[in-house]
């Protein structure tokens, strides 16, 4: 028999483990969750998949949690879409939440729409912000589409768990608070749930400066405008001097300047970090759409009417050929001081 | 081996005009074309077929209205065999749980496949969702972000996805089906022939009663999700933007601001 809608109480979030440690991104929806689940009036609770993470659990009551819920497994270790997809459908139809969130990061945008499929409920992608209608006790879900440039709000008002991936950066985690009180549950899931036609052989890490885009605080990117390969290197020079990691246009990708894993737009990341420096890139929309939700935009191209100025915050018209040296050597001072 | 793609047609982001004084997307006369993304799939199934010592046949789907099949002729050109067009105003305003839903129904009725391929997202909505949603209505494996395709052979593929921080590979049990980045290959450019022969290509389309799909899970009714509201954002920053000073001034007041948000 199917459950009622007032069955299902209670704000999940996804808890993300990346080499054997949780993920920051997590914390973030804590953020999130802890937001509704007040405004809910209910339990705001983290659910966790990995292997040896259970003595990391404390670290999400930390971060806002009322209570965890750890499957702490061997074959959980590393992220794999039909184990994940098993038992994380196998805890909701147990436990039934209101409300379940992940981050939009890979695996997040992987395991939730075959999750919400199987469930048959509703699901909405890459939010920026989320909300609770407490009138109707709805969750609200506002995303961005056709590239940034049309925002919409979605609700699911007859199907549940209300399901929702989230930009990643688009809310600061809550401050780590060690003396708040919860509850870590271990909860053991039955071994049938534990296999997959998918078996991990091999990670090759790509050596880059900083973190993966969608983790960076700080991008710095460069455009056509840094003319080749080499000239891009200075990009990566910056971007250590800021604590960053380096961006590109499609162009610079497809010129084979810098590697694929940088490239920002709409055939590569969508990035949202606190700061976003746009070297020589011009501006084309599908550039523009992974990056448009970025904090604070610095924009440095020879042409006044290039668009990125129109999102930028500060912008310089003048030859980047002067300005990045300029910047390296004034940055390397700033820190020597 | 049997290769299914699934394709979209979307407004073409290349003609895409921003409105100066309100900043939005001008989408009227916007042409349409398939998803960029999408033809990463395609090519990956052509590429395929031309490399493999047994016989391929590939067959290209899509859901959407009847101008969607200009999307279809686009990857016949680039040499898919077959398509078929799901189309029926039932199927309107579906959400990624419909859609992916009615997509399984079409490719039920076409199939069975080996491999279903697509793009990891389409360049409009951008949710990146049917390809994992059509993946879990069949229960098949789902190998999201695919870069390469190590081996395909025996009836099982070894493929490498582009994840945060660096390559993942995988090995799964065929069928299975795989979203693609645009890492994964080049595109061709459809020659004269490839075009001259997807105009002879008979393209099917297929309604909500051809493919069995049961009414309670189609369109806008039985979609799970509602958009209650669309709004235009303002992308236009009151920024400062500042030019005709030297380099080195520029970047000191570059410093000051940077200093001033705490970034320095």
């Amino acid at each position: 028999m199917k459950a009622t809608l007032d069955e299902y109480k209670g704000v999940w979030t996804l808890g993300e483990i990346r080499d054997g440690k949780i993920h920051p991104v997590s914390y973030e929806l804590l953020a999130w969750g802890r937001d509704l689940a007040d405004k809910l009036g209910v339990e705001l609770v983290s659910v966790v998949l990995g292997h040896s993470i259970t003595d990391q659990a404390g670290d999400l009551i930390a971060r806002g949690a009322d209570r965890v819920y750890v499957v702490d497994r061997p074959e959980l270790e590393f992220f794999n879409v039909e184990i994940f997809d098993k038992v994380l459908c196998a805890l909701i139809n147990e436990l039934k939440p209101e409300v379940f969130i992940a981050s939009a990061t890979s695996a997040g945008r992987t395991i939730m729409p075959v999750i919400a499929t199987k469930l048959y409920t509703g699901l909405t992608a890459d939010c920026t912000g989320l909300d609770i209608d407490e009138s109707e006790r709805l969750l609200i879900q506002t995303r961005p589409a056709i590239g940034g440039n049309v925002m919409a709000t979605i609700k699911t008002p007859n199907h549940r768990p209300q399901m929702a991936t989230v930009r990643p950066k688009s809310m600061r985690p809550l401050p780590a608070d060690e003396t708040r009180k919860g509850e870590v549950v271990n909860k053991e899931v039955s071994e049938e749930l534990l296999t997959s036609r998918i078996k991990r052989i091999a990670f090759e890490k790509e050596e880059t400066v900083g973190k993966p885009l969608q983790d960076a605080d700080v991008i710095v990117s460069g455009g056509f405008g840094m003319k080749d390969r080499k000239n891009c290197e200075q990009l990566g020079r910056i971007a250590s001097a800021l604590g960053g990691s380096v961006g590109a246009s499609r162009r610079v990708v497809d010129m084979g300047w810098l590697s694929y894993s940088h490239q920002v737009g709409l055939s590569g990341k969508t990035v949202s970090p606190r700061l976003y420096l746009a070297f020589g890139i011009s501006g084309a929309v599908q550039h523009m759409a992974g990056m448009s939700s970025s904090e604070v935009v610095v924009a440095v191209n020879s042409d006044q009417e290039a668009p990125i100025f129109r999102v930028a915050d500060f912008g310089i018209v003048g030859d980047l050929f002067e300005v990045i040296p300029e910047l390296d050597k004034k940055l390397a001072k700033s820190s020597a001081n | 081996m049997k290769i299914c793609v699934m394709v979209k047609q979307v407004p073409s982001t290349d003609q895409v005009k921003i409105d100066d004084q309100t900043g939005t997307m001008i989408r009227d006369g916007v042409e349409a074309e398939i998803n960029p993304l999408d033809l990463y799939a395609v090519e990956e199934a052509v590429a395929i077929k031309e490399r493999s010592l047994e016989e391929v046949e590939i067959t290209v789907i899509s859901m959407g209205p009847p101008a969607a099949m200009q999307a279809l002729r686009s990857a016949l050109a680039m040499g898919c065999d077959k398509a078929c067009l799901l189309s029926d105003r039932k199927f309107g305003g579906a959400d990624t749980w419909a859609t992916a839903y009615t997509l399984k129904k079409g490719i039920e009725a076409v199939g069975p496949f080996d491999l279903i391929l697509c793009g990891e997202r389409a360049t409009d909505g951008e949710t990146g969702q049917v390809g994992p949603g059509v993946a879990a209505q069949f229960d098949i494996p789902v190998i999201a972000y695919v870069s390469a395709i190590e081996s395909l052979e025996g009836g099982r593929i070894v493929a490498k996805r582009a994840i945060e921080g660096g390559h993942e590979t995988v090995e799964a049990s065929l069928p299975v089906l795989m979203t693609f980045v645009k890492e994964i290959n080049e595109p061709r450019i459809p020659s004269l022939r490839g075009k001259l022969n997807a105009k002879k290509v008979e393209i099917p389309t297929l309604s909500a009663e051809d493919i069995a799909a049961e009414e309670d899970k189609i369109g806008l009714k039985s979609s799970p999700t509602r958009v209650v509201k669309v709004f235009y954002p303002t992308v236009t920053r009151k920024g400062k933007v500042i030019s005709g000073e030297d380099a080195g001034e520029a970047v000191t007041e570059l410093l000051e601001f940077l200093r001033e948000k705490n970034f320095v």
